[in-house]
């Protein structure tokens, strides 16, 4: 079977990328990448006592959700959706690991509720009123490939239309020495089984041994190296220069994803 | 959905090491929970702790893997030749050919609440020795088991709370049917720490008592500990009436609260329907349903809905927790388990720790043991966040 789908529309959000039209026009060279720190949008679909509940992590992947759904003009609610995060909210958990040192060991609820890996996805369900299918997965350094893989496989194997987030936000002190993550990154893909109107390109991954493609631009190899969520890069270049051509990813202990990308128009 | 061979299982939790002494406490009807005596915890609470973790050893190349939940996962790996039959199917079917699919909702973070306790009092730096990615990390369980079973394949670890180790089966089975892999290890892995055992007593969801799910009285969760695997594969060309199948995963979203279940069971209601359809089966076609049944108030009464909603009230279930505790991201694949013993051994296991059943509960839940043959089990994980997954195993013959 071919483990293929159609990408029926893009969010990014990073480091000096703020959109996806804006970070097409960086990979594809017509305009040059300025570095500069992540900004991250009010989570807009939730309400005022959530979003203050809501950490860096969550803001980030209902960036990216919110702006490939819309692109792609597809109700939130029909897709079924795959999380992939190399980490969970490294604020949250620094403070309840410090908590837990103290001498009366008390974590808020709300802190708690966070903690859990799969806190993007609850509250983008719960936002979007999205009742399907949600997985959120974790490969460290590896985890865009492996959400990609579960996402594509899903659209395939189930003909499911379906929401790819793939996200990672900073760790604070002290864990940021062991788990040094610049910054925040987000994208999102919209996964369609079968070519609709607004399709942007077939994809078709398969697995492969060996290198992945680096990204000729050095400031954003060093960003594409240093945040997991933005091994992706490689494959957004390729979407946004709009060519046929394939992208080999960054997987597990030297094994890579290979990308064939054919645009749509 | 095609079905799936689980080729083998294995399990381990305070109800024992391994299938045999699993069995016999559920026969028995014995509970391994007792009174929190867990690190340095003072909260007056049960909790379902697996003994000889502690004294447990990683294999000298992994070292750097080592804590808790990687102990864990060794000690239940060594059990009922597991390790042994993957790799016996790994010489069969290719290295690159085995995927590794592995929920957890605690990983390894033990390591990091103890080594906050650490901190270079100069400089606030955690201990040269910390290894973040190979302990802390969610992905760490599954990378230990990749390396310790020498795969080469696909891995990932599924990280949706309590409904985690469930799930896994649900993507294991789509990227088998892919053709991108022969065979799976699947499973779940998740210990006791700081983070859950107060975090759950933050959230008031913790009884004093051992948890009674269904009871009159019930009123919250034991936290337990546990390592399951199963190993998949497509099912060949001859099968024995023992062997197990996997014959259909369902998986829903509640939509309604990160950490309180939708109180009519609506999700819990679509995975198992989810699950029905995937399995091609009528509800009258499920002989017994192995509950989530946390013992929480909400939940109980939320599941009991869902389940009578598709089943009616006749179809017996229990709950499992009553004996090896809520084992949180190891739920799932501890009760996929033990749902493959209930077929193997024609048992439905009363629901340990509960006496008098909630009269406003309509599910016909078992407070005894039954005996009979069982063709299929539908067994049911939810989380935080609204994660649901229903899994139906079945009989070959």
């Amino acid at each position: 079977m071919k483990i293929a789908g159609y990408v029926g529309g893009i969010g990014v959000l990073g480091p000096g990328l703020n959109n996806w039209p804006d970070a097409a026009a960086v990979l594809s060279g017509r305009r040059a990448y300025e570095p500069a720190a992540t900004v991250l949008p009010a989570p807009a679909l939730l309400p005022p006592t959530e979003r203050r509940r809501t950490g860096r992590v969550v803001k980030t992947a209902l960036a990216v959700a919110l702006e490939a759904t819309s692109r792609a003009g597809i109700e939130p609610a029909q897709l079924a959706s795959v999380f992939a995060s190399s980490g969970g909210d490294g604020h949250n958990c620094h403070e309840i690991c410090r908590a837990l040192t103290l001498e009366a060991r008390e974590i808020s609820p709300t802190r708690f509720a966070n903690s859990v890996h799969n806190a993007a996805a609850g509250y983008w369900s719960i936002a979007t009123d999205s009742k399907r299918s949600s997985t959120v997965l974790c490969a460290f350094d590896a985890s865009f490939c492996a959400g990609l893989l579960d996402a594509l496989i899903q659209v395939a194997v189930d003909e499911e239309s379906l929401l790819l987030i793939a996200y990672d936000t900073e760790y604070p002190d002290p864990m940021r020495a062991k788990r040094p993550i610049p910054d925040a990154f987000g994208a999102a893909f919209v996964l369609t089984p079968h070519r609709e109107a607004g399709s942007l390109a077939r994809i078709e991954a398969s697995l492969g041994f060996g290198p992945c493609d680096p990204l000729p631009d050095a400031q954003l190899e060093s960003l594409r190296a240093s945040i997991p969520a933005a091994r992706c890069l490689p494959l957004l270049r390729q979407l946004a220069v709009h060519k046929e051509g394939r992208t080999v990813l960054e997987y597990l202990d030297g094994s890579n994803t290979i990308v064939e990308v054919e645009p749509c128009n | 959905m095609k079905p799936l061979l689980v080729k083998e299982f294995t399990a381990t939790s305070c109800i024992g090491r391994g299938l045999e002494q699993t069995l016999d406490s559920l026969i028995g009807r014995r509970s391994g929970l007792q009174a929190c005596e867990f690190e340095t915890v003072r909260l007056d609470t049960h909790i379902g702790e697996v003994s000889g973790i502690d004294s447990q050893r990683i294999p000298a190349d992994l070292k750097r893997f080592d804590c808790r939940n990687n102990r864990l996962a060794e000690l239940a790996l060594t059990q009922d030749g597991f390790l042994e039959s993957v790799e016996e199917w790994a010489g069969r079917c290719g290295r690159k050919r085995i995927g590794v699919f592995i929920g957890t909702s605690t990983s390894g973070i033990l390591e990091t609440e103890l080594a906050y306790r650490e901190l270079d009092p100069l400089t606030g730096a955690l201990p040269a020795s910390f290894d973040y990615a190979a302990t802390h990390n969610s992905f760490s369980v599954a990378d230990y088991l990749r390396r310790r079973l020498d795969l080469e394949g696909p891995a990932m670890t599924v990280s949706c709370a309590c409904a985690s180790s469930a799930k896994v089966f649900g993507s294991a089975r789509r990227m088998i049917e892919a053709g991108l892999i022969d065979a799976a290890v699947v499973g779940g892995v998740d210990s006791l720490c700081l983070t859950t055992l107060y975090g759950f007593h933050s959230l008031q969801l913790c009884s004093n008592a051992p948890c009674r799910p269904f009871d009159v009285a019930r009123d919250g969760i034991s936290i337990g500990e546990a390592a399951a695997f199963a190993l998949l594969t497509r099912i060949p060309g001859t099968l024995n009436g023992d062997d197990v199948l996997l014959l259909g995963v369902g998986e829903s979203s509640d939509a309604y609260h990160m950490s309180a279940p939708h109180p009519e069971g609506d999700g819990a209601r679509r995975a198992m329907l989810a699950a029905l359809s995937a399995a091609n089966l009528r509800p009258d076609a499920i002989d017994y349903i192995n509950l989530h049944g946390t013992g929480t108030p909400s939940n109980d009464r939320a599941e009991s809905q869902a389940v009578t909603s598709v089943f009616g009230t006749t179809t017996p279930c229990s709950s499992t927790k009553g004996a090896t505790g809520h084992t949180l991201g190891a739920a799932g694949a501890l009760e996929a388990v033990i749902s493959a013993l209930a077929l193997r051994n024609g048992l439905m296991p009363g629901g340990a720790q509960t006496a008098q059943l909630d009269p406003t509960l309509t599910a016909r839940y078992l407070l005894a043991n039954c005996h009979g043959r069982i063709a299929r089990v539908l067994s049911n994980s939810f989380g935080f966040g609204g994660a649901n997954c229903s899994l139906i195993l079945g009989r070959a013959g």
